[in-house]
């Protein structure tokens, strides 16, 4: 290149100049453009709350419904399951639920408005795969000391039957408890959480 | 005609270097004549990708990339497109297929040291290369829609979340919505489709690149470059063409055969390819029964499944993966090829193929107790292998590397070696029973097989020295 008569240091400002404007402008448009994979605003107006009939509900049954698009457990527990509940708490790495996401009502040692009903958010707080039921006692598979609870397939992670989740296995913390409150003794509303504490 | 068509060549030739591309990488690239079988599944990636890419374009023309109709339109390809479901059968087969070859092709790395210097670059593109394909080959496994697709991507996309502060956000950014939705299958088309198709033709070009500028590795890991004739051209080098591009034609029409093999027969070979779950729609509310990912996932995920500790299980596992790209800095040995290695190395190969053949099987089977403590083990092996590697192949007595290449043992050779292996094997019986005219009906001899067996088993542990 011919240099004659050039001003190189005006040259080399101009060069600077123009590299830190383009990388500005490049900074902005990446804005929209990672921004773009949020959820949308529909998505996220998805969220609306579900209204469940629980007059039908027998006595160790658990139903699932779905609360934005994710599998909401509700467990009809029985009394026998209720008293187990309290000799977990040396199988269990939280038993207390200090380090689980549970709305104030439920900060109990039931995790429950009511006793015997439990809600609960059925994803493994592990990676997010959705815990099987498995409410008998000493199976086979799971081992003397199983009491009755959840078993996650994909990984093996064990919970009790208020979601708390064992010590030794690969989920961190226990089930989560969505907000839900009852409208009625029968009619459950998950997604709404009451204003008032207790139930 | 003939001036013609000449003309309308030179016209080209004068606007672009179609000759000296063609003699550069193809007639005058000279590579080592003792290539062997493991040098095939470098152009069978190469077909393999060009097989996943036609398939790829023909199925989307069918596919719709929507939560409502993802599962159905890919029964529709299966059933009443016209032969949609031999595109298909290509695309899933065509899958395992590149996993199987990239990992041969790897494994063809690590025996002949072609990963060391000066080739870290092209090991680096290659492991790019493997990451690509793995990114790729997690995205397709959604689009089908079925259960193993939406529990596939749920747990793997919230492996994320995994990462302190900022994971929530950023599974939750990856998906696009709370769950796995419509939101998420339409962006991993977009990536499965364009975006990491780009990004892994882009890393094949920069793989070859980087390989002509140095030159192929061989068997013996000597540099043919150092002997020279007169002209410039390495004594133990011949022309990429014709002599390694019929070579690998005859490679081709042999992983045809098992290619074909398994599109008509086997498509699913039990599970392994197409695994049954996922001919079941996707049910945000059910996780199958017991879930696995496809069999070229399988070790690391049983990587991760053997830590107990959920972030610590993620760093595991992307850091055998991440090891892989400091492998030529952390093997120490002057020596290329595993033919002239110390036995430290060898075996520390032996143990570490165990280990990671283990670890697939594992990463297939539910997470049983006993499991995991293998799991443990293994993924220990796997990890010393590496780790350990800058100690261990300091210690390694190798042996003196020839200067040219050495012979390869031929063909001709092994026929009369097993055909005195099968007569030590056999009796003749007494009753001298003549099946098909001269063919003698021979009785297995049980000394003779021992024998062979146990001098078979010595051969193994001497070639570990």
């Amino acid at each position: 290149m011919n240099d004659e008569g050039v001003d190189i240091a005006k040259r080399q400002f101009l060069t600077s100049a123009l590299t830190v404007v383009g990388a500005v402008g490049t900074g902005y448009l990446a804005v929209p453009f990672l921004a773009q994979m949020q959820p949308s605003v529909k998505a996220m107006a998805a969220g609306a709350p579900v209204q469940v009939d629980l007059s039908k509900m027998e006595s160790g049954q658990l139903i699932r419904v779905a609360w934005r698009g994710k599998p909401v457990w509700i467990l009809n527990r029985t009394p026998a399951a209720l008293e187990t509940l309290k000799t977990m708490d040396s199988l269990l790495s939280d038993p207390q639920s200090r380090d689980s996401i549970q709305p104030e009502p439920t900060k109990n040692p039931y995790r429950s408005i009511k006793p015997e009903i439990f809600v609960a958010l059925g994803l493994c707080t592990h990676l997010g795969c959705s815990p099987t039921f498995r409410p008998e006692i000493a199976p086979h598979d799971l081992g003397p000391d199983w009491k009755g609870g959840f078993f996650c397939p994909c990984h093996g992670s064990r919970f009790d039957l208020a979601g708390r989740v064992y010590s030794g296995v690969p989920a961190p913390t226990n089930l989560e408890v969505p907000p839900h409150r009852y409208l009625t003794d029968t009619l459950l509303v998950i997604g709404e959480a009451n204003m008032e504490s207790g139930a | 005609m003939k001036v013609r068509l000449a003309a309308c060549g030179n016209w080209i030739l004068e606007r672009f270097p179609l000759t000296k591309l063609w003699e550069e990488h193809m007639a005058h690239y000279y590579a080592p004549k003792n290539f062997n079988f493991w040098y095939f599944f470098g152009s069978l990636a190469l077909l393999v990708l060009v097989n996943q890419i036609l398939t790829g374009i023909l199925l989307t023309m069918n596919y719709k990339p929507d939560a409502q109709l993802a599962f159905d339109s890919v029964e529709y390809i299966m059933r009443d497109v016209n032969w949609g479901w031999l595109i298909r059968y290509m695309h899933s087969t065509g899958a395992s297929a590149f996993f199987i070859v990239v990992y041969l092709h790897m494994f063809r790395g690590l025996i002949y040291g072609s990963y060391k210097q000066p080739r870290e670059l092209i090991w680096i593109f290659g492991m790019l290369i493997f990451l690509a394909l793995m990114a790729e080959a997690f995205m397709g496994y959604l689009l089908p829609w079925g259960q193993m697709s939406y529990w596939g991507a749920q747990v793997i996309i919230s492996l994320f979340s995994a990462i302190p502060i900022i994971g929530d956000d950023l599974s939750l950014w990856v998906r696009g919505d709370y769950v796995v939705s419509d939101a998420t299958l339409n962006r991993f088309f977009a990536f499965h489709v364009i975006a990491v198709p780009l990004v892994l033709v882009m890393l094949v070009f920069l793989h070859i690149v980087a390989l002509h500028e140095v030159g192929s590795n061989n068997p013996d890991g000597i540099e043919i470059k150092k002997y020279k004739d007169k002209n410039g051209i390495p004594l133990d080098g011949i022309p990429f063409h014709p002599y390694y591009t019929v070579k690998d034609v005859a490679g081709v029409g042999v992983f045809l055969i098992f290619f074909a093999a398994i599109i008509f027969y086997l498509p699913e070979v039990g599970g392994f390819f197409l695994e049954a779950d996922n001919f079941i729609p996707a049910d945000p509310l059910k996780t199958p029964e017991h879930i696995a990912p496809l069999w070229y996932f399988t070790p690391f995920y049983a990587i991760l499944r053997a830590v107990p500790d959920k972030f610590a299980g993620v760093i595991a596992m992307f850091g055998a993966i991440v090891v892989l790209f400091i492998l030529p800095w952390l093997d120490r040995s002057p020596v290329k090829s595993i033919r002239y290695r110390g036995a430290i190395f060898k075996r520390a190969l032996f143990l570490f193929v165990i280990s990671f053949v283990a670890l697939g099987y594992l990463g297939t089977q539910p997470a049983t107790p006993t499991a995991t403590l293998f799991a443990r083990l293994f993924t220990s092996i796997y990890f010393g292998f590496f780790l350990l590697m800058p100690v261990y192949t300091r210690w390694e007595k190798a042996k003196p590397v020839p200067k040219r290449l050495t012979k390869e043992p031929s063909l001709d050779g092994l026929i009369p070696a097993l055909k005195a292996a099968y007569e030590e094997m056999t009796i003749k019986p007494d009753n001298g029973f003549v099946l098909f005219g001269s063919t003698e009906f021979r009785k297995p001899n049980p000394q003779g097989i021992r024998n062979v067996l146990v001098r078979m088993a010595k051969k193994f542990k001497a070639s570990l020295d």
